[in-house]
């Protein structure tokens, strides 16, 4: 048994923009994803950050499959996944399950609990008979807190914590290998959001889980995770072990991200220094020549930065970063300077090379 | 006197049939020009029907609001429609949670600037232009001439926000309340937001009430603190105290329940037991009584009365001595 449980290996996601009735062509794309590799161990957490419209959730769906990607391949278990086909790729998704974000729409609002657990089961061939069916439903929901009484219910009736602790079971009830969570707390109050943490931790350590959390709440991830990947605009810009990267964040976009996350503490807050960053996120549809983040970055250099994609490479043992001067950057040798926000246009993605011919809709067509 | 005193406010929503249900439970705060004064708590704690109550935006029907709301000395809840209607947007300002729903989707930017500004300081349309333009510039707004003309859906989240409190401060007002104003937004431009409306309190004098659920954004802005929990204040202190000394079991609890980013990774995370559904009412003892991991028989029979200990404000039969580490771990 190798220790690496999952390696993605350039993973792509492009969604074409689709314009044209009739003749319905391709006018461009969004490159949610472009171009991520990385490797998750056996039993690890590994946590995927990223503020909305980074690619985190399109990383987390094309590994799963329930987006097709576009290009690259995830090998699971050493077998490639990417290339499996009906019931091999069936049987094969019992090991990767997923939690989702809001409890309530991705739970049946007509099956009970029970059926939604059972459902799995049987679709897996693992109901063996009513016994021992029931037996295993009654383990699911005490390994998750709630109460036998629960299997009767149906969704409506529980709270968010609940809900959330639900989808948990059903995702376990396949005795799955990884367990995909993507913003398994974010809809849930601080209050509640603490049990469920707590909840998935307890699980790992009981049943050997390995985890790939999504949040773009980093003090969750770094609560939880044992890695971390940041990513910004489609890629993976930098990659560490939680402690080294909260202490020691390399990328000029991590560290804006950590100074930028609030404290519940005065004394700090008063303290720390903010990176504040100019200006909004670029389109993903017409993301930044080079590296992605040097329209933003308050230590871009003259050279390099708009001209050449960094590649993700080990600083440190263990410690990845994509930019071209982490070191100086580092030692101090370069220093921030002001950016003056750029505009950024919200444009459709269309990119200029392509002729707009014929009708782009209906009423056009109608209504030369 | 303070520029806003909020006194005894309680908001009573009653519906054909049903047990009336009481939102605010009698909220008392004070705010002072160029003071920041924070009202934090989770879903269901009554702050945003707070600020609606205090704007005037509550519906009237199967509403009631008692109380004294005192704006520079008038009461906001005795005024007639009209004489409220000149006062938002003039004297009270406020920015919203959702950017996107709160801007007219059809009517361009600069003219939803420059309607405040014709209605209440008598501009004339081209004057308001310039105006509006000087304003989006304020807020950080790049280019503020194309902006102008452009619709809410040409702008992204943090522009829109930004939008959002160009209006609010357009007519300068003494007051803005502000609900949730990044909770829709991402970390990096949450800290543009907060540092423009941190800014924007320093230079101009304006006292901010600002809602909000994340105890991070409270301990880098408020000046004073009010804790709800149920519709009541539960606790209320002066921000360096809350957070070095939080009494109030839910307080501390909350305290202990988010992850921190200078923390030790692995740390084990103290949860509050339970839900807001486990509530029992004010009326028979201290709703957070089921979930409090202090709570004695007293409790659950007794309403605990607001008492003044030493400069805070708190309401608990058996509140956390300052030192002990968080509570017991409880599980759910």
């Amino acid at each position: 048994m190798s220790e690496t449980l999952v390696s993605v290996q350039d993973m792509k996601v492009h969604f074409p923009i689709k314009r044209g009735v009739i003749m319905d062509r391709t006018v461009g794309y969004v490159y949610a994803v472009d171009g991520v590799d990385l490797e998750i161990k056996r039993g690890e957490t590994y946590g995927l950050v990223g503020e909305s419209g980074c690619g985190k959730s399109t990383l987390g769906r094309a590994m799963l499959r329930l987006n097709e990607p576009t290009a690259g391949k995830m090998i699971f278990d050493g077998q490639d996944f990417s290339t499996l086909k009906g019931e091999e790729l069936r049987k094969m998704r019992r090991r990767i399950q997923m939690v989702f974000q809001d409890p309530l729409s991705s739970l049946d609002p007509r099956q009970s609990v029970e059926s939604i657990l059972v459902e799995g089961l049987r679709a897996h061939d693992l109901d063996e008979g009513k016994e021992s069916t029931s037996k295993r439903l009654r383990e699911l929901l005490t390994a998750v807190g709630l109460p036998t009484t629960a299997l009767r219910k149906y969704p409506h009736e529980f709270s968010g914590g609940q809900r959330q602790r639900i989808g948990i079971a059903r995702a376990l009830a396949l005795n799955p290998d990884l367990i995909v969570a993507d913003e398994p707390v974010s809809a849930l109050d601080v209050s509640v959001q603490a049990q469920v943490v707590n909840l998935l931790q307890e699980l790992q350590e009981q049943f050997g889980l390995t985890y790939l959390v999504i949040a773009h709440d980093l003090a969750v991830v770094k609560h939880i995770s044992d890695r971390v990947g940041v990513m910004y605009l489609g890629g993976l810009v930098e990659e560490a072990s939680s402690e080294d990267l909260y202490a020691e964040p390399l990328h000029p976009y991590t560290r804006a991200l950590l100074s930028a996350v609030p404290v519940p503490d005065p004394v700090v807050e008063d303290r720390r220094e903010r990176i504040l960053l100019a200006g909004d996120l670029p389109s993903p549809a017409n993301p930044p020549s080079g590296c992605r983040f040097h329209t933003r970055c308050p230590w871009r250099q003259a050279t390099k930065c708009d001209t050449e994609r960094p590649a993700l490479r080990e600083l440190k043992p263990g410690h990845k970063v994509a930019c071209h001067w982490a070191e100086q950057i580092q030692s101090g040798e370069i220093q921030p300077h002001e950016v003056k926000p750029i505009l950024v246009e919200e444009s459709d993605g269309l990119s200029p090379d392509v002729p707009l011919v014929g009708p782009a809709s209906v009423t056009e067509a109608l209504n030369p | 006197m303070a520029l806003l005193e909020v006194r005894d406010l309680t908001v009573v929503f009653q519906r054909k049939g049903e047990e009336p249900f009481r939102a605010v439970d009698g909220v008392s705060f004070d705010v002072e020009p160029g003071q920041t004064v924070g009202l934090v708590g989770e879903s269901g704690c009554g702050k945003s029907v707070t600020s609606l109550a205090i704007m005037g935006l509550l519906p009237k029907r199967g509403t009631k609001i008692t109380g004294t709301v005192s704006y520079d000395g008038t009461d906001l809840l005795k005024l007639s429609d009209r004489e409220m209607r000149d006062r938002r947007g003039r004297d009270l300002g406020m920015v919203f949670q959702d950017p996107l729903s709160s801007l007219n989707p059809v009517v361009p930017i600069g003219l939803q600037v420059t309607e405040v500004l014709e209605r209440h300081r008598g501009m004339a349309r081209k004057e308001a232009m310039i105006e509006a333009k000087e304003l989006l510039d304020k807020v950080g707004i790049p280019d503020p001439n194309r902006r102008l003309k452009e619709y809410p859906h040409q702008l992204s989240g943090g522009m829109r926000q930004r939008a959002l409190i160009a209006i609010a401060l357009a007519c300068r007002p003494k007051l803005l309340i502000a609900d949730e104003p990044t909770t829709a937004l991402d970390v990096t431009i949450q800290a543009q937001i907060l540092s423009l409306m941190k800014e924007l309190v320093q230079d101009l004098g304006t006292a901010l009430v600002m809602i909000t659920h994340d105890l991070g954004v409270v301990a880098g802005l408020c000046d004073e603190v009010n804790v709800l929990y149920g519709g009541k204040v539960v606790e209320k202190a002066m921000r360096h105290e809350l957070f070095a000394e939080p009494r109030h079991p839910y307080t501390h609890g909350l305290l202990a329940s988010i992850p921190r980013l200078d923390a030790a990774t692995h740390s084990k995370l103290t949860p509050i037991k339970g839900s807001v559904a486990d509530n029992i009412p004010w009326s028979q003892g201290c709703a957070f009584a089921p979930r409090c991991p202090n709570a004695l028989d007293v409790c659950v029979r007794v309403t605990p009365p607001e008492e003044d200990q030493l400069g805070r404000l708190l309401r608990c039969h058996n509140p956390v001595v300052p030192g002990t580490p968080a509570a017991e771990e409880v599980r759910a």
